[in-house]
């Protein structure tokens, strides 16, 4: 909407085409035929149970994921989100559409390139753990080298770097029932890690965990993600967490997308009712760039007389919780577009206004 | 009047116009087809269960009295601790004691032998019952009839197939003591957490692998529930195994019953009952005794944190 890079900005400009899904559906129980024929005339999700006694979870979705992505899924419970990953490393069989990764028809793929997928290429977190019970922290962590065929020594070894990544060393003879929520999900992490996946699927991985603790694994992630790379795909049913987190952010209801985007266009143009629900009660600081706050178009001779009485210059692609000091004092701000270019001025009552989100210069 | 109505409601009976002759079908069903045309099948079947049986008897009867007693009390006290090794060793100087320490033995090699081959073919089959739903199908209904057919029903066929004596009486009690190890190995294997499974396929395990890895050491309390029962089973057949030819303590309790020796009966019957007591309580620990189960017990786990903080990290 401002032709803005992303709000967060990955720091590896535009990647490569990592996933391409189109048109993907799965049902649930008899009759999906039927079902796909019924949605595509438009029938809603209870009237094709009603009719065909299937269960249609996911709904002709389409999307593309690029490398280095943070890609967020985000949907209540029943809205299509859990199948919709697990379409992607077929623990659930699509029923319609096609799956590429990197270039890879997944749907058509032999159970023996399968494994091999999600041996070498893509793994997951899960959001109750899934950790071994009976085996200890550094064999669940294992767990994908052993499969792999690696030697004991050498896979351990992988799995103490690995758990010293997720600050778990210590911890590495201990069993799973030892650890608190949040130390068992990193031990989750860490077995995904190990295998230096180019893909990561996470399925509500922090959903389980207490607040404070939600939100360290969080900031942990995306310093992770920024060592690795991975791509990352990641469902929540929270929408803070999907704005926080994501590069982008699909709101998934009734197995389709309603809207797919860049944080700050979920919060400042939802697409529907249903989304600006969500929007509501989100914390705006934490998602809105600060260029989002500009109320005033910029005026070339304002701002240099801004600029000579010393006024600061922010790039306008940082948060506004990051920049709210600087633009909390009394003078008003300089902001900077990509290029460098001043692009407008803000001033505190312009930070409170976005904050509490009022009407933006677009739309006023 | 009446004696119309009468007429007429007898008539209604199927055995006013003659008796289906079930009985004789079956009679001649089994005695002229099944035992001849599957008598040899039978036979081959036999063989295994008479040299694992011959080899344990003569073992159990060879080795000293002194030896056997400490093996077991040090086995009772390895898996269930000090107070089950006390009452091994009181109960099996008792039984010696008595006199029916042979007996013991004889009865011991049967049950034994007999859970041996219920673990050999139920663990197997409870594990294709796990795995798909159509097996299970299959399986259930047989292992419902097992259950519900009183034993001495298929005491004769067995008879008739097999002859008499302890091989007959071990695949006896090989009946009746299977199928609750077929049923709760479906059960824990199904009890394993899906997402556990899940994780299983989505690091790229196979199916054979997911079992081992995943499936069977989670369901191992589940699975040695079900030989303990299984044992428990085994045991109460030792009478009724007595019928058509099984030695041991069943003999004795036999034998007693037969003389209205109630004294001789009733040392048979203490036999099974100290022998029981001691089998169930140290295959129960065993059961507990696997590292998954205890490290999922509560009590541990609380007792692990309250020694160190878990906020470190």
């Amino acid at each position: 909407m401002h032709g803005a890079p992303a709000a967060r900005s990955a720091g590896d400009g535009p990647g490569a085409r990592r996933i391409e899904v189109r048109g993907l559906s799965k049902t649930f129980g008899a009759g999906s035929a039927e079902a796909l024929a019924l949605a595509r005339a438009g029938a809603t999700k209870a009237e094709i149970l009603e009719r065909t006694g299937a269960v249609l979870a996911v709904n002709d979705v389409s999307f593309s994921v690029d490398a280095g992505e943070i890609f967020v899924v985000m949907g209540l419970s029943g809205s299509g989100k859990s199948t919709l990953v697990r379409c992607l490393n077929r623990l659930q069989e699509p029923t319609q559409g096609a799956i590429e990764i990197d270039g890879e028809d997944i749907v058509a793929a032999s159970q023996e390139r399968l494994r091999a997928l999600r041996l070498e290429k893509i793994t997951m977190v899960f959001q109750h753990f899934a950790l071994l019970p009976h085996r200890t922290v550094a064999e669940n962590v294992e767990y994908g080298l052993k499969m792999r065929g690696l030697a004991k020594p050498e896979r351990r070894a992988r799995a103490l770097k690995t758990l010293a990544g997720v600050g778990l060393a210590d911890w590495a003879d201990r069993y799973p029932s030892d650890l608190s929520g949040g130390m068992q999900q990193r031990v989750g992490l860490a077995r995904a890690l190990a295998l230096d996946p180019e893909i990561l699927l996470m399925d509500e991985p922090f959903s389980a965990l207490d607040p404070l603790i939600r939100r360290d694994m969080q900031a942990e992630l995306v310093e992770l993600q920024r060592h690795y790379r991975t791509t990352i795909i990641f469902i929540t049913h929270d929408l803070n967490e999907a704005l926080t987190l994501g590069s982008r952010v699909a709101v998934m209801k009734d197995g389709r997308f309603a809207q797919v985007g860049r944080p700050a266009d979920i919060v400042l143009d939802p697409a529907d009712d249903y989304v600006a629900a969500f929007t509501r009660d989100i914390d705006r600081g934490r998602v809105l760039p600060l260029r989002a706050a500009i109320r005033q178009p910029a005026d070339a001779a304002a701002i240099a007389a801004l600029m000579a009485e010393g006024a600061e210059a922010v790039d306008g692609g940082r948060l506004l919780h990051e920049v709210f000091a600087t633009v909390g004092a009394s003078r008003p701000v300089v902001v900077l577009d990509a290029a460098g270019r001043p692009e407008g001025v803000v001033r505190a009552a312009d930070v409170t206004a976005a904050l509490c989100g009022a009407p933006q210069r677009e739309r006023a | 009047m009446t004696m119309a109505f009468e007429t007429l409601t007898d008539a209604l009976r199927p055995s006013y116009w003659g008796t289906l002759p079930l009985d004789a079908w079956i009679q001649s069903a089994v005695r002229d087809w099944l035992v001849p045309t599957l008598r040899p099948f039978f036979r081959a079947l036999q063989w295994p269960i008479a040299r694992v049986l011959d080899g344990l008897q003569g073992l159990l009867l060879a080795v000293p009295f002194a030896v056997i007693v400490a093996l077991a009390v040090a086995a009772a006290w390895r898996w269930g601790g000090r107070g089950v090794a006390l009452f091994t060793l009181v109960s099996l100087v008792l039984l010696d004691w008595i006199g029916i320490w042979r007996e013991t033995m004889v009865t011991l090699a049967m049950i034994v032998t007999a859970v041996v081959f219920c673990i050999v073919v139920g663990i197997p089959l409870g594990i294709a019952a796990a795995r798909s739903d159509r097996t299970a199908a299959l399986i259930r209904p047989v292992l419902d009839v097992m259950q519900t057919i009183p034993s001495f029903v298929y005491l004769v066929p067995i008879v008739m197939l097999f002859g008499v004596g302890m091989v007959p009486a071990v695949i006896a009690t090989i009946i009746f003591a299977l199928p609750p190890l077929v049923r709760l190995t479906d059960l824990g294997i199904r009890q394993v957490q899906g997402e556990l499974v899940e994780a299983g396929h989505a690091f790229g395990s196979t199916r054979r692998q997911i079992l081992w890895e995943i499936q069977l050491p989670l369901a191992l309390r589940t699975i040695m529930t079900g030989v303990n029962q299984t044992l428990m089973l085994a045991l109460s057949m030792a009478v009724i195994g007595a019928l058509i030819g099984a030695g041991g303590l069943g003999l004795t309790v036999y034998t007693g019953l037969g003389r209205l020796d109630i004294g001789y009966a009733g040392i048979g019957g203490l036999g099974i009952v100290l022998m029981a007591i001691i089998l169930d309580r140290v295959t129960q620990a065993l059961g507990n005794a696997d590292p998954a189960a205890r490290r999922r017990s509560p009590s541990r786990r609380r007792k692990d944190a309250a020694a160190e903080p878990l906020s470190q990290a």
